[in-house]
């Protein structure tokens, strides 16, 4: 199962975070300036899992942005990693046709949207979705209703 | 209006969005939080508004605050209102906003409740989606009971969409509402062959978390995941699928056998790195379970260990941690399998990944041998040297220790070694472990005898250096090994050679800078050394020198005395007395050793952590029971103080005892050791003799080697375990020589004979022996230990709730509780809850098709009428089919391969004794059953219920090697005190049509004396898809249906759900009443819509609701001497009616009283039994039953003459179907 999604940038800023099992809000904070201060202290040679308290963190580092996931030890270390890729994807996918901005922007701007997107690709703890224009639809319907 | 509008709009011109928070946020750096409150201050007033835009705007905006770490519950009731808003734009931010925020602990989440049941039924199937989404993060044990329901009938919803999601959310409710998941599994299994792959997926993934936690009640759908992993070609299924075999395995070992092949063939076809470590994961699993003396399957264990060395020798980071992840499971239970690869692991050591190293490190725990532990720890003790960062070196040290601490120091052959490398890790800067060397200082000097000369002279050693230690305030950790030196010095003082000079190390001044708990040990050792200085002295007759160090010890004590440590001064003190008395003693020239030594007569022992838990509680001993009766709560308030000062009282004239001499001392001491030795839970300083080798068999027969210590022990600071290392080859060299020479003898004597029997052994392990007699004593456990390991299970597990079995037959009460009429909600009576929630569709369609196999049967078994059995019977079916599944049938097509078949064989086999033999007996039965056909009936039934029986017997010892639990369960639910009574329901058929059945079932309400509840279910019989459904009555002038205030009685009920195709779901309606004495029938109509592909069609179905009497009466209990009173009071009137031809027993009987007619047996003696019941306006009725050969009588009294006529009517109608 996968416990939490998180993108830091290098700063420790957190830019998603969506939890799948209740954290206290204060909790979540120190949760976060851990994870990101352990996945920065990782030089790019080494593997991208960490064992973190009892969990298992998976990341990747895209440009200034870090997309860390923690799991729990039944998952897939090697599905939740690909699974970053493709997630990673699907945002490129959207917001180069929404925006020429950088990415980073835009998920800071659209929020909202990309909690959609994590939320049609991971449920519950789950991998739902992994293709990416099944992944979209539900957004570009809802594009289009702002729109008209 | 306009105005007011436009003014709206406006004022949103002016508010910032979520975007300008961000940038906002950018360009206030300094003075980021002054910038935020300001922002949260204008969010607040936004909030206020009417505007729903502006509420959503002012939410997505705390959304992105929440975020980043601010609490934004306070806005939770706003939330609430953007999530009821009816624009999906507006809506799915609210649910954001809940979803990241909303946990069991808010409060407002049960307003969620009919807003969520809304969204769940909306045409929208995006509003749909969303509150799912939302539902999965924040669902509460409330939301779960409430929407479960609803939430099981969006998994068979139309759009494939809803149904993944519905069958994940599934889970979560599970989890909070663990009474979902038996009705709900059923369901949850068709969708495991769901056309769409999504929904599939889902489904898998449910099962698979579900079966990870309790996997044995998911055993019998592995023929059908099978199936779906041999069909998929989807990889994230394939994973979890194949994740699922692996917790699957362990319970079936057969299962493992038929999995093995298909596995490697996708280790060996696939390109996904995921798939292939997850494929190579189950392997291990499987031959873990399977037993070891399995030769077929070297060759999977060499494929997996082949793929893995592939992994961790890859560049690619990922794959190599992933390897070495998975070689480690090998590695438990094949070893042998692993270790040829410790090049391979010994080189990830020098990784530059850490969590690499830690992990090589694991494995390397799991790969010593008494042949290559000195080499392994030496290699390790390099890395320490060369390790930068604290926490790798600590966890090397850890590592180490635990390497060769492992299964009671199993592979260490040499503890001289093992010391001195211990002594070597108190050179480590800074390490926190120095308690953890520590222990295993005091556990090796105490357990293994041998090496305490040289413990001892090494902790001296110790000791003497204790300033290099103790001197840097940094490496406070490790001066915890001073702590073991000093005890180990004082306690095998007697092996010391140099006492004097230990003795002054341990008074040296920089002692006092040393950790209390620490002083304290070296003042009670001193004390030990010089009892035995002193004795040394005095039989050696210099007596000068005996004084001398009682003289040393009374100048250096008094520093311990000022100690600021209570625990060392108050130590300090006493034995400065007492050293001061043996002075007195001295210059007397009294000897004194003896008694002086006296003190610390008697050996430790170890004992084990446990013994004190195992100690067994002795007979008549009631831990639970008061000694003393507590006082009564109001004296004890103000005695308490007085008791307390007493107790000081008490305790000071105790300490005012009068000193004691040596001489009573040691008398007491004797009658103690009396008592000890009389007492059976004393904890006796001798172990037996068996158990002191219980772990370690044979170790006492290895010859005792004698080895030539050339080497220098007192060499500070200088590594020697190399040296050790050095000698150990040398001894062991000799000893192969030896061992040769005696081969060669042996050769000569029997050449030919084992000839190829001794080749084979000369190169393992066992043949090392070690260099000392060692002789580890065992801790020891109190006699009569209890045997039972505890269990270390967490009683709060919150998956334990779902520990159900599955395969068990749906009892009426465990139906979901289904969404109610509004009316009634705030009506609901305690006692409508049970009947209420028996209900659904599924019932009436299983009698269907037991029915019609029945039909097949030709009557054969025509007295089996009761349920139980075939339910029984289906059970054990489904049983058998699994095992058919697993023994006979064959690989699927594709990957059969002939060489499986002989495995197969072999399963069948190796199962256990006890299973097949009752295997035949069934089946033997079954013959039995069908070669005497029709001939005794009567006979029959009851043969064929004891046969039950003890088939339930059977079956639970057949299971009782799963868990004890497991036993005890299967036969709770086996033996049945009474005969089982057949199912019943008090639904009655309503209506029906092509499209829909309605059953129908009324109850009393006991709050209200003039309302009734009609629960309705409607039951889609049709493809289509039923909506718009409405439900009117003809309201007669007695009873009225219960609308909305405003409606007019032409109005019908709209039914608050829609049905898709095969579903079920039951609403209620409530009816007000005047009169209740008479039975009542309204008639009404149910008007729908029908939809399909081909359009829709409006639709209509009549119906007559009949209000028996009985439905006008409420189960209630009455206690024998209220009813008599009752009978007594004379003002109820009697009646009394009889019927003939009864064939069924009293129990039935009477059970088909209480249920349709809602009464409650008073009492029952023989065959009579008295009845009792309510009517919703208060009438009493009772009943006296009484049963003969073929006839029942029942009397009846109650309040009002017709009520009763009519009630024993209808019973009277109900006993003659019997």
């Amino acid at each position: 199962m996968i416990k939490f999604f998180l993108m830091v940038n290098k700063q420790g800023q957190t830019r998603l975070s969506r939890y799948y099992e209740h954290v206290e809000i204060n909790k979540r904070t120190m949760l976060e300036a851990e994870v990101i201060k352990n996945c920065l202290s990782r030089s790019k040679d080494q593997c991208s899992f960490v064992e973190y308290k009892d969990f298992k963190l998976v990341y990747r580092q895209y440009a200034a942005l870090f997309v860390v996931v923690g799991i729990n030890e039944t998952e897939n270390e090697m599905a939740v990693y690909e699974l970053i890729h493709n997630f990673v994807e699907v945002l490129d996918k959207y917001f180069s046709r929404v925006s020429e901005l950088d990415v980073s922007f835009s998920i800071m701007f659209n929020l909202d949207r990309v909690h959609i997107i994590l939320d049609e690709m991971v449920l519950n703890g789950c991998i739902v979705e992994t293709n990416r224009n099944r992944i979209l639809a539900p957004l570009l319907v809802l594009d289009k209703v702002a729109e008209s | 209006m306009a105005l007011k509008m436009v003014k709206g709009s406006i004022d949103r011109m002016f508010d910032k969005n979520l975007q300008d928070l961000v940038r906002g946020i950018r360009n206030h750096k300094e003075d980021e939080a002054k910038y935020i409150s300001q922002c949260i201050d204008e969010i607040k007033q936004e909030l206020k508004q009417d505007n729903i835009a502006v509420k959503a705007n002012a939410v997505c905006k705390l959304t992105y605050l929440q975020m980043l770490g601010y609490d934004i519950s306070w806005a939770a009731f706003n939330i609430i209102e953007v999530m009821s808003a009816s624009k999906f734009t507006f809506k799915r931010i609210g649910y954001l906003a809940a979803s990241q925020c909303f946990h069991e602990g808010t409060d407002v989440i049960m307003l969620t409740t009919n807003q969520i049941r809304k969204d769940l039924s909306s045409p929208n199937q995006y509003d749909t989606g969303v509150a799912l989404t939302g539902l999965s993060c924040f669902v509460t044990p409330d939301l779960a009971r409430d929407l479960a329901n609803d939430i099981m009938t969006l998994m068979s919803h139309t759009k494939p969409y809803i149904r993944k999601k519905a069958v994940l959310i599934m889970y979560k409710v599970f989890l909070k509402y663990p009474e979902s998941l038996r009705p709900a599994f059923p369901r949850l299994k068709e969708k495991l062959e769901d056309p769409d792959p999504g929904v599939q997926s889902a489904a898998v993934n449910v099962i698979c978390e579900l079966a990870r936690r309790n996997p044995k009640n998911y055993l019998s759908l592995a023929p059908l995941f099978f199936k779906l992993m041999t069909s998929s070609t989807n990889n994230w299924v394939l994973i979890k699928i194949i994740k699922l075999f692996g917790a699957l395995t362990p319970l079936e070992p057969r299962l493992g056998k038929k999995l093995i092949e298909p596995l490697t063939n996708l280790i060996h076809s696939t390109s996904a790195m995921s798939l292939l470590y997850e494929c190579v994961n189950t392997v291990i699993a499987v031959l873990i379970s399977l037993s070891s003396g399995m030769p077929n399957h070297s060759a999977s264990i060499q494929l997996c260990v082949q793929k893995l060395r592939i992994l961790i020798e890859d560049s690619d980071q990922n794959l190599k941690y992933l390897g070495l992840l998975a070689m480690s499971k090998i590695l438990k239970t094949h070893p042998k399998s692993v270790q040829s690869h410790k090049d391979l692991i010994l080189q990830c050591l020098d990784d530059k990944d850490e969590s690499i190293r830690l992990r090589a490190l694991d494995l390397l725990y799991g790969m010593v041998s008494k042949k290559n532990l000195m080499e392994i720890v030496k290699k390790l003790m390099i890395h320490v040297d060369k390790a930068e960062g604290t926490t790798y070196r600590d966890e090397l040290l850890t590592k180490i220790i635990d390497i060769c601490s492992q299964s009671n120091y199993q592979y260490i052959t040499n503890f001289e070694w093992y010391i001195s490398i211990l002594v070597e890790l108190t050179r480590l800067e800074g390490t926190r472990h120095g308690h953890l060397i520590a222990a295993q200082m005091l556990d090796v000097a105490i357990r293994v005898k041998a090496i305490r000369k040289f413990a001892v002279s090494q902790m001296a050693m110790l000791l003497d250096n204790a300033h290099l230690i103790a001197s840097n305030t940094q490496r406070n950790g490790i001066c915890e090994v001073l702590y073991a030196a000093a005890w180990i010095c004082g306690e095998f003082s007697e092996h010391l050679e140099e006492a004097n000079q230990t003795l002054e190390a341990m008074l040296r001044p920089k002692v006092t800078t040393l950790p209390g708990h620490i002083q304290a040990v070296y003042v009670q050792n001193m004390v030990k050394l010089y009892a035995s200085i002193l004795q040394q002295k005095e039989q050696s007759g210099e007596k000068e020198a005996a004084q001398e160090i009682t003289q040393l010890m009374i100048d250096r004590l008094p520093q311990f005395v000022q100690s600021a440590d209570l625990e060392v001064q108050e130590r300090a003190s006493c034995i400065l007395q007492l050293i001061k008395y043996i002075q007195k003693l001295q210059i007397k020239e009294v000897p004194v050793a003896e008694e002086v030594t006296a003190l610390f007569a008697g050996e430790l022992n170890p004992v084990a952590p446990k013994a004190q838990k195992k100690v067994p509680v002795p007979e008549g001993l009631d831990l639970d029971a008061w000694i003393n009766e507590p006082p009564s709560d109001s004296e004890s308030e103000d005695e308490k103080p007085k008791t307390i000062f007493h107790d000081e009282e008490q305790r000071h004239s105790r300490h005012r005892q009068p000193e004691i001499d040596e001489e009573e001392l040691a008398r007491r001491r004797e009658a103690r050791k009396q008592e000890q030795a009389n007492n059976p839970f004393y904890i006796k300083s001798s172990p037996s003799p068996q158990k002191r080798y219980q772990d370690t068999p044979g170790v006492e027969h290895i010859p005792v080697v004698q080895i030539d210590l050339s080497v220098p022990l007192k060499v500070p600071g200088m590594p020697m375990s190399d040296q050790y290392v050095k000698l150990e080859e040398e001894r062991r060299h000799k000893q192969k020589l030896e061992k040769d020479k005696k081969k060669k003898k042996q050769k000569k004597e029997k050449r030919g004979k084992h000839h190829r029997h001794n080749s084979l052994h000369t190169e393992s392990e066992e043949d090392i022996a070690p260099a000392h007699h060692v002789d580890i004593i065992t801790e020891e456990m109190p006699e009569n230990a209890l045997p039972s390991d505890e269990d270390d299970k967490d009683p709060n597990d919150p998956y334990k709730a779902l520990d159900i079995d599955l395969d068990k037959p749906l009892a009426d009460s465990e139906k979901l509780p289904v969404q109610r009429h509004r009316n009634v909600e705030t009506l609901k009576s305690p006692d409508s809850e049970a009947p209420l929630a028996e209900k659904k569709s599924k019932k009436p369609k299983k009698k269907e098709k037991k029915h019609k196999e029945k039909e097949r049967d030709k009557g054969k078994k025509k007295e089996k009428e009761k349920k139980v059995v075939e339910e029984e019977e289906e059970e054990e079916k489904k049983g058998d089919d699994l095992d058919f599944w697993l023994s006979t049938a064959p690989p699927p097509a594709s990957t059969a391969q002939p060489q499986s078949e002989p495995e197969v064989g072999a399963a069948v086999v190796a199962e256990p004794q006890e299973v097949k033999k009752e295997e035949r007996e069934e089946r033997d039965e079954e013959e039995d059953d069908e070669g005497k056909k029709s001939s005794k009936h009567k006979k029959k039934k009851h043969k064929k219920e004891k046969e039950e029986k003890s088939k339930d017997k059977k079956k639970s010892k057949k299971k009782s090697h799963h868990s004890e639990e497991e036993t005890a369960g299967s036969v709770q639910n086996g033996t049945l005190d009474d005969e089982p009574l057949p199912p019943m329901s008090s639904y009655r058929l309503l209506a029906e049509n092509p499209y829909i059945k309605m059953t129908y079932d009324i109850q009393g309400n006991l709050q209200n004396d003039s309302q009734v509840t009609v629960s309705v279910i409607f039951e889609n019989k049709s493809t289509s898809f039923l909506k718009s459904m409405e439900l009117n009555v003809l309201d007669s002038l007695n009873t009225k249906m219960l609308r909305p205030e405003g409606s007019s009685v032409h109005d019908g009920i709209p039914v608050p759900f829609q049905l898709p195709p095969g579903i079920s779901n039951e609403a209620q309606f409530v009816f007000t009443l005047q009169s209740i004495v008479m039975a009542q029938k309204l008639k009404g109509t149910l008007s729908f819509i029908v939809k399909n592909d081909e359009g829709s069609t409006h639709e209509k179905l009549d119906f007559k609701l009949h209000f028996s009497c009985a439905s006008y009466l409420i189960t209630t209990p009455c206690y024998s001497d209220a009813f008599a009173k009752l009978l007594e009071s004379g003002d109820l009137h009697m009646s009394s009616i009889k019927v003939d031809g009864i064939s069924i027993s009293f129990q039935h009987l009477l059970a088909k009283i209480c249920f349709h007619h809602h009464f409650s047996v008073v009492e029952r003696v023989d065959s009579c039994a008295s009845m009792y019941s309510r009517s919703i306006q208060g009438h009493h009725v009772c009943l006296l039953v009484k049963k003969g050969e073929n006839s029942v009588s029942i009397d009846g009294k109650c309040n009002d003459s017709t009520l009763l006529s009519n009630l024993l009517d209808e019973m009277k109608e109900t006993l003659s179907k019997c």
